[in-house]
């Protein structure tokens, strides 16, 4: 089955990791700009990051039959540095024109400070100024709950956001209603050990439903499965889900997200059974 | 447009056929970690706050509340709504130290 892998951080894995996921149906990728486990030591090191998500990762992605859609920002992790954020956020209009640049993200809260929320808010305006999507990623663990409540209460402050142009990501089960009842898109990402296993993806599918939710790997360079979405699949199949309950999820979700960028796009042979929900090409 | 929202389409019989080894393992992997704590060679005067709230969700299973899942990310959660003055730690540990 075709599926579109909402989030993942295709720098941080192998080519291998491209092959096993085309081989498993995966058509297309979404890539938010992301923390490399260290904290970069200038703005011009976050340009060349820049570079690779836009000009290096898609012809990477290319080579296995996979769309690369990237997103811009300075990742939570390191927004509490608010000198380097602003740094960082100056050099970020010249990429929001390049073709597989879809939105702001991912952007938010890591530990829930002063600093990060200023960066978030900064990161905010700058979406809503060039018309951007909006992807933000929610806090770990303890600091989830507050970290996400924070960002749904800042988000409503804001009278020209548009919920439907808005998803905010790593939902879990004490987060997902608060996102879903404020009229933003969710994403649950599948981690082995941190985050949302397959079976309580599935679980959450069962208990909200399955508009506005999309499941994606979030796979980066700690311990993550790149074929997770499938494995989600596969789960939703062996408590009797239906195929089209499925595709729902995984394909027809994200593409209608994405599709509000303008610039989603979906090989013609894929786009047949979509409708309307993408740009055909 | 999905009937299927709200439930599992398994019957409760078909969901032990298929998920109660894997999750009699889980409760396993449970119990181990404890007697492993109880085997540690140092032993805190008094139990680290992360050892309480494991504790404290343990409870949660025992109980017949229909939300299990929830109320256990709640207890490991930070309650609280107002954001850190400053950054003590870049990683978050699990859960909330409450004083």
């Amino acid at each position: 089955m075709e599926y579109i892998d909402m989030h993942a951080h295709m720098v941080s894995r192998t080519t291998d990791d491209y092959y096993q996921m085309a081989l498993t149906g995966c058509v297309a990728v979404s890539e938010p700009a992301f923390w490399a486990g260290w904290d970069r030591s200038s703005a011009d090191g976050f340009a060349d990051y820049f570079r690779q998500l836009t000009e290096f990762e898609p012809n990477r992605a290319r080579q296995y039959g996979i769309r690369h859609y990237t997103w811009m920002c300075l990742n939570p992790k390191e927004a509490d540095n608010r000198e380097m954020a602003r740094a960082v956020l100056a050099r970020i209009p010249k990429f929001l024109t390049h073709p597989n640049v879809v939105g702001i993200g991912e952007i938010g809260l890591n530990r829930n400070t002063r600093n990060e929320l200023e960066t978030f808010k900064d990161h905010v305006e700058l979406a809503v100024e060039h018309e951007q999507l909006i992807l933000i990623h929610t806090p770990h663990l303890e600091d989830k709950y507050k970290g996400t409540r924070l960002t749904v209460e800042t988000l409503q402050s804001y009278e020209r956001i548009k919920p439907h142009r808005v998803l905010i990501d790593h939902a879990e089960e004490h987060t997902v209603k608060m996102i879903l009842d404020a009229g933003f898109w969710t994403g649950i990402t599948l981690y082995p050990n941190t985050k949302v296993s397959a079976q309580r993806a599935a679980d959450i599918i069962e208990m909200h439903g399955a508009e506005r939710i999309c499941v994606a790997s979030a796979c980066d360079w700690g311990p993550s499965v790149p074929v997770a979405v499938p494995q989600f699949a596969l789960e939703m199949r062996r408590r009797g889900h239906s195929e089209e309950l499925i595709r729902h999820v995984i394909f027809e979700n994200p593409a209608e997200f994405l599709g509000q960028s303008g610039k989603f796009e979906l090989a013609p042979k894929q786009s047949k059974t979509l409708g309307t929900a993408a740009t055909v090409n | 447009m999905f009937p299927e929202y709200a439930t599992c389409p398994l019957t409760e019989q078909k969901l032990l056929d298929e998920y109660f080894i894997e999750n009699r393992t889980r409760l396993l992997e449970i119990a181990a970690f404890l007697d492993r704590l109880d085997r540690a060679q140092e032993q805190s005067s008094s139990p680290d706050f992360r050892t309480r709230a494991f504790l404290q969700a343990l409870e949660v299973l025992f109980s017949s509340a229909e939300n299990r899942t929830e109320q256990i990310q709640m207890i490991f959660s930070d309650p609280t709504l107002e954001p850190l003055e400053a950054l003590n730690q870049k990683s978050a540990r699990g859960a909330y130290q409450r004083v």
